[in-house]
């Protein structure tokens, strides 16, 4: 990894958007990279919505705050009309399917729906949506090993919530397959 | 220089305690304060716990108690002394801490410190000074002036109807948990100063045990800012003062239960 | 890939939880805190962990009792710090003035949010005139750092107690709601590695073998008021050499951005950005806002075209850039407020701006 790598995670609170970020960030200071996580904070606890910008790096980070990201993983539609234009060309933006009537329209970006919701349903535990488009991203996007990830899950769920480990082990595997499969098909 | 001692021929009757300073008091003659102030200190001294007392001086009239009390002291900002002496109990639970204050400190500006810091049962002795005024800042009304107390901002008399009424403090704090022991006394005898003295005792006693807040209003007179001589503020205070604040325990430490033994 | 070494130490924490951490590693005796947004992880933290690692924390029932409560447990000799946020702040202000006063050390941090008023949560530099200019009432200063990231949310709790103790003077860290609420790694200080001791002039209670001792910030005559003052303003003259500043690109620039705590980190972003153009920009930030690093701001206006001051407010720390720079090159200013943070962009945007007038007025000089 040669550039920094800055991402924006979006949604509704409660949907585990800052998690997955914090996942990810947690993930790549295990491999002695440089990170941030900035989340959009304020009153709405559940149901408003809820962003954070994650900057992977190997170098020191300048600003936490910016603009413009390499991928955006938006979850509802105000976050994907709001950061759709936001991604720099030649980037990514990957959204949880059933969430989204309007679809990105940018043909200068990489664009991929992952049907998370109906996947984690399936799993019989909704909650895990995010984590499946996490696994999607991650074999989009390898920034970080998957071993570290799992390392990462145990530190930042809390600790009553670890018996759900398995599951949300299993929700990133599905993500990364369905990326693949995503991929052979494009 | 100042010091006097009186004997009865005999033996000694009367002299300052070690734990007063050889500084005269600046405050009025007849003023309650000194006699509070030397009380306080001689409870100090019989406890011998002089090395292990810190107090807290108020904005007001005591202000500069500092200068009398031959202890450690601080001296806080306006309404504040019992949040100061909360700082220091909580970093310094082994010693005697007490807060020192008048009525416009403690029942005006202070008012939300004082209600929690009773309401949380500060292991501390809280004195209040009630001498209905602000003797320091020239004669003001205080939250405690009595209603149609002439003072230099109710120069027609306290109407309660627009300022409100003279405020019962200590039965109010009474009311809290963390109030241990709740007395109101006054310093205007010979057998008045006995109780209170007997009260700071108790006061301290309870702290060694770690009960809470012991609080001890002391009912006293400004003849300066009353514009009265000495003689004359206490019959004001006899006959006007106490009837709206009785004298007395107000709240006493639950009886210990008879051992079944 | 993974280096032990690495997870062994460093943590992924939020910047509120960091200071809380580095302050029970700094052995603090007591927190005494009012719950506010966006600092309230602060008191969370310390009443989550203080009852099994030591140390008191009280919820207060106001910041104004929580500052006197600091004055109290100061005075007493221990190591006390609150925290809050710009309302706060504002309570906190008369407990500051006695305690700068009465020269007591303790530490107070501002997490600070958008203002006037009640305003908004949202993070704001609003705060830089009332924390370096003193905030209360009379002739006084606090000892102010900033902190740019999580790492110095942790570091300048030890530094700020250093240096508080060592000047017997209160010390803030100013910084902001998003400093408080990100999350970056961070490495803490060592548990205990900061020196304590009780001092001499603390009210412990009154030992025969000395002279009471007493905490107090009234001095009523005059002459004696003003020796206090001479004090103070003697200490305050000791204090810049306690200065810390950073700079970036500077040894050739033309441009030179002045900007601290999140704002810095914004700037870098320019500077990275002003310099993929061929932009010869650099950016100093002041560590230290009291004492201000004058002499540095001072020494680049001899070489510099033009400084711009970024910082989320209306122009406060500008007031001490353009007090440093004594008129030596034009000194721009680029803002934002009430909580909105400036993107790099547009700061670059306005160096681009700023930089055609420059040459156009440069132009017609030499025409």
């Amino acid at each position: 990894m040669q550039q920094p790598h800055e991402i924006i995670f979006a949604g509704f609170g409660g949907q585990g958007i800052l998690s997955m970020g914090q996942i990810i960030a947690y993930a790549a200071m295990i491999e002695g990279k440089e990170v941030s996580w900035m989340p959009s904070y304020g009153p709405e606890m559940r149901g408003g919505t809820a962003n954070c910008i994650v900057i992977v790096s190997p170098v020191r980070i300048s600003s936490p705050i910016i603009t413009r990201f390499d991928s955006a993983i938006v979850l509802n539609q105000p976050s994907l009309d709001k950061f759709e234009p936001a991604v720099k060309p030649g980037g990514l933006i990957l959204y949880e399917k059933s969430s989204i009537i309007k679809e990105p329209s940018r043909n200068d970006v990489e664009v991929l729906a992952i049907p998370a919701l109906e996947e984690a349903q399936k799993l019989n535990k909704k909650q895990v949506a995010n984590m499946i488009l996490l696994g999607a991203f991650l074999e989009k996007r390898p920034l970080v090993n998957y071993d570290n990830i799992l390392k990462a899950l145990k530190k930042v769920l809390p600790e009553r919530h670890h018996h759900l480990i398995p599951l949300n082990e299993q929700a990133l595997l599905l993500g990364k397959q369905i990326a693949t499969a995503e991929n052979m098909t494009v | 220089m100042n010091d006097i001692t009186i004997t009865n021929g005999l033996e000694v009757v009367y002299k300052r305690p070690k734990t007063l300073t050889d500084t005269p008091f600046h405050y009025c003659p007849g003023c309650g304060h000194s006699v509070v102030h030397r009380v306080l200190m001689e409870v100090v001294e019989e406890l011998g716990i002089q090395e292990k007392t810190i107090g807290v001086a108020p904005v007001g009239c005591s202000v500069f108690a500092y200068n009398y009390m031959n202890i450690d002291m601080q001296e806080a900002a306006h309404g504040r002394a019992s949040a100061a002496a909360t700082g220091i109990k909580r970093v310094l639970p082994d010693r005697f801490v007490f807060s020192y204050q008048g009525d416009g400190d403690l029942a005006a500006i202070g008012t939300a410190e004082t209600i929690h810091t009773v309401n949380r049962g500060e292991n501390i002795l809280m004195v209040f000074i009630n001498n209905a005024i602000y003797g320091m800042t020239g004669g003001q009304m205080a939250p405690t002036s009595l209603s149609g107390q002439i003072t230099s901002t109710s120069p027609y008399g306290r109407d309660t109807q627009k300022t409100g009424y003279p405020i019962k403090i200590t039965e109010l704090i009474a009311q809290l948990p963390g109030a241990f022991y709740v007395t109101r006394q006054s310093v205007h005898t010979a057998g008045a100063v006995r109780k209170l003295k007997k009260a700071f005792t108790a006061a301290f006693e309870y702290q060694k045990l770690n009960k809470g807040t012991s609080f001890v209003e002391v009912v006293s007179n400004c003849p300066a800012g009353w514009k009265m001589t000495p003689k004359e503020s206490i019959t004001w205070m006899e006959e006007n003062m106490f009837p709206f604040y009785p004298l007395g325990d107000i709240k006493l430490p639950p009886k210990e239960s008879p051992s079944k033994n | 890939m993974e280096s032990k070494a690495i997870e062994k130490e460093a943590r992924l924490m939020k910047g509120n939880e960091a200071l809380a951490e580095a302050a029970i590693r700094a052995k603090i005796d007591a927190y005494f805190g009012y719950p506010i947004t966006p600092q309230s992880e602060i008191l969370e933290y310390f009443s989550r962990e203080m009852p099994n690692r030591g140390g008191i924390v009280l919820q207060a029932e106001s910041e104004v009792a929580s500052i006197n409560m600091i004055y109290g447990a100061a005075g007493a000799g221990a190591r006390v710090m609150t925290s809050s946020s710009g309302p706060g702040i504002s309570l906190m202000q008369e407990g500051l003035s006695y305690i700068a006063s009465a020269q007591l050390p303790c530490l107070v941090v501002n997490v600070s949010r958008g203002g006037p008023g009640l305003g908004t949560i949202q993070p704001s530099q609003g705060d830089y005139l009332q924390a370096t200019k003193g905030g209360g009432h009379g002739d006084y200063h606090v000892i102010v750092l900033a902190p740019a990231s999580v790492q110095e949310m942790a570091d300048f709790v030890f530094d700020a107690f250093r240096l508080a103790e060592k000047y017997r003077n209160p010390a803030m860290i100013l910084t902001d709601g998003a400093l408080g609420q990100m999350m970056e790694k961070v490495i803490l200080p060592e548990e205990g590695s900061l020196p304590k001791k009780t001092p001499e002039w603390a009210t412990t209670g009154k030992p025969k073998w000395r002279e009471r001792n007493i905490i107090t910030s009234l001095f009523i005559q005059p002459e004696e008021m003003e020796k206090i003052n001479l004090a103070l303003q003697k200490k305050y003259e000791l204090l810049k050499q306690e200065v810390r500043y950073e700079e970036f690109q500077t040894s050739d620039a033309e441009v030179v951005l002045v900007a601290f705590g999140l704002s810095a980190r914004i700037c870098q972003k320019v500077v990275e950005l002003g310099r993929e153009k061929g932009i010869r920009i650099g950016l100093t930030r002041p560590i230290t806002l009291y004492p201000f690093p004058e002499k540095i701001i001072n020494r680049l206006a001899k070489k510099i075209d033009f400084f711009l001051v970024v910082e989320m407010n209306a122009g406060q720390m500008l007031e001490d850039v353009k007090l440093s720079v004594n008129g030596i090159c034009p000194v721009h200013f680029k803002g934002r407020m009430g909580g909105m943070i400036p993107s790099p962009e547009e700061v670059l945007e306005e160096v681009e701006m700023l930089l055609e007038k420059h040459s156009i007025s440069h132009d017609m000089e030499v025409k």
